[in-house]
């Protein structure tokens, strides 16, 4: 059976894209509860920066995505309180600035036949052994520290100076919480690419929403409609031969589709 | 005597060039009730962030004695209807067994709502919610900040009635900020009227016949709680500044 996952380009895909599902799906509820959608998007799109300068400087593409992610994430951070620009013109000029530059940078390495498509869309099927063991390596400590740390990281989402008072370290958590996902970033780009990452955060928790009660049971129900959605997606891309990212995207947008039709008909 | 619950000594708060406090010293022990008053842009809620250690003082000192349990009341908590939040596991997130926050939510009168979602809650229910959560630490200091807004004016002397009497059982100290005069007046041992400083403190009577409470209040509502009348020592200009 691990044989089968590890030697089969479709099953290690598949292995791959759950994992990930797993750990996006409590971290995608932040995104949503802390409106941070336009933040994950920037993110995402400096992590393209972040291959470019890895290539260039040979340096491991994980690492590099990780370091470029975190140190924007500080930038923003740090400009966000001049307030001299609204933050979200601030978001929009360092999100497609970062992505051009890494655009810029990558045609400026022809000889390198890098992949392009692959980074921007995702590229599920070509998860090597080693991609899939990054994933799970990183994903395992994502994880953790989301568990960990879940107490301190909803009470700074519901009201920051409560948590003050409290006793929780809120910059700390602010910043663990920008790490987390940066990493996550890093990871779910080899699945669904530069450009739909922010999608396979924000649609299964969106889609959890009208079904659960609790923070919770929110978190637990996005996660499993993430991995429905890779399924669902990979089974899609296998029979039809459609892009495997972009599919599994389209299917959480079903299951979003779906459950809120089936919420706005059920009496409140 | 023992140590002040918090004691602030000369302390102030600007931001960059706006002084917002300036000069303020008081001390709270267990059992004190000090309601502060003051006109918007006093620097009321500026005060609680200063004593609840949130803003560090831009000068002087602020002290909570090591080890205190502080409970907070914020105002105005806007809950982002996207998070999913029953009233047991908000109170949950504050630690605490499920039969304490069973209690605390019968203290405050709402132990019907644990199961209910934060974002039905009214007005009312909600701030009885707040105080359950407050008081699940048992604090030895509690600050609310307008606890009673968008309360009639019989929920809000329930609500001031319930906070007397947590005090007695708690035995904490209690800080209000509230600008609602005569229930405040009604319910406090110790009034604090602020103005970017302590324009004037006293018990409730005392303070009603001081001029810089009249000064700040206007004759009239100055003179439905009181009839005394004689000279300040000072008056504010149009900043707010203070002008002998």
């Amino acid at each position: 059976m691990i044989d089968l996952i590890l030697n089969d380009f479709f099953w290690r895909a598949m292995a791959g894209g759950l994992m990930v599902a797993t750990v996006a799906g409590p971290l995608g509820c932040f995104v949503v509860w802390r409106r941070m959608a336009y933040f994950g998007d920037t993110l995402a799109h400096s992590a393209l920066l972040g291959i470019a300068l890895g290539t260039a400087f040979q340096a491991n593409l994980n690492l590099s995505i990780v370091l470029v992610c975190v140190l924007l994430a500080v930038i923003l951070m740090l400009l966000s309180r001049q307030q001299s620009l609204a933050s979200d013109t601030l978001l929009g000029i360092l999100s497609h600035s970062s992505l051009a530059i890494g655009l810029v940078v990558l045609g400026m390495m022809q000889d390198f036949s890098i992949d392009l498509t692959g980074y921007l869309f995702g590229d599920l099927l070509a998860i090597n052994q080693r991609d899939l063991l990054w994933i799970a390596l990183g994903g395992a400590f994502i994880l953790m520290l989301t568990v960990w740390l879940w107490r301190g990281l909803l009470m700074i989402t519901i009201h920051e100076e409560l948590a003050t008072v409290e006793g929780h370290r809120t910059g700390l958590l602010r910043l663990a919480l920008m790490l987390m996902l940066s990493l996550v970033i890093a990871t779910a780009m080899k699945i669904v690419g530069v450009l739909l990452i922010t999608a396979l955060l924000i649609i299964p928790a969106a889609a959890a929403r009208p079904l659960a009660a609790t923070p919770e049971r929110m978190a637990v129900i996005a996660s499993l409609l993430g991995m429905g959605s890779v399924v669902a997606g990979m089974t899609l891309s296998w029979h039809v031969d459609t892009p495997a990212g972009p599919s599994v995207v389209v299917a959480a947008f079903g299951f979003f589709l779906l459950l809120w039709l089936v919420r706005a008909r059920a009496p409140a | 005597m023992t140590e002040p619950v918090v004691s602030l000594e000369d302390a102030g708060l600007r931001y960059g060039e706006t002084h917002v406090l300036h000069d303020l010293t008081f001390s709270m022990s267990e059992g004190d009730i000090v309601t502060v008053i003051g006109p918007n842009g006093a620097g009321k809620t500026s005060l609680i962030k200063l004593i609840l250690g949130i803003e560090k003082p831009s000068s002087g000192h602020v002290r909570q004695r090591a080890g205190t349990r502080v409970g907070y009341v914020p105002q105005r908590m806007t809950l982002q209807p996207t998070l999913p939040l029953t009233v047991g596991r908000f109170l949950g997130l504050a630690g605490g067994d499920p039969s304490a926050i069973e209690a605390a939510l019968a203290r405050t009168g709402v132990a019907q709502l644990a199961d209910e979602s934060v974002h039905h809650l009214s007005g009312g229910e909600f701030q009885r919610v707040l105080l359950a959560r407050a008081i699940l630490r048992r604090p030895q200091l509690l600050v609310l900040d307008e606890p009673a807004q968008g309360l009639d004016v019989n929920g809000q002397s329930a609500l001031y009635e319930l906070i007397r009497s947590l005090r007695d059982e708690l035995n904490c100290a209690v800080l209000t900020v509230s600008h609602d005069l005569h229930v405040v007046m009604a319910s406090t041992d110790t009034v604090l009227c602020l103005n970017g400083h302590i324009c004037c403190r006293g018990q409730p009577e005392q303070i009603s016949q001081d001029p810089a409470f009249t000064q700040l209040f206007g004759e009239n509502l100055a003179n439905t709680l009181a009839v005394y009348h004689h000279h300040h020592n000072h008056s504010h200009d149009v900043h707010g500044e203070t002008v002998p």
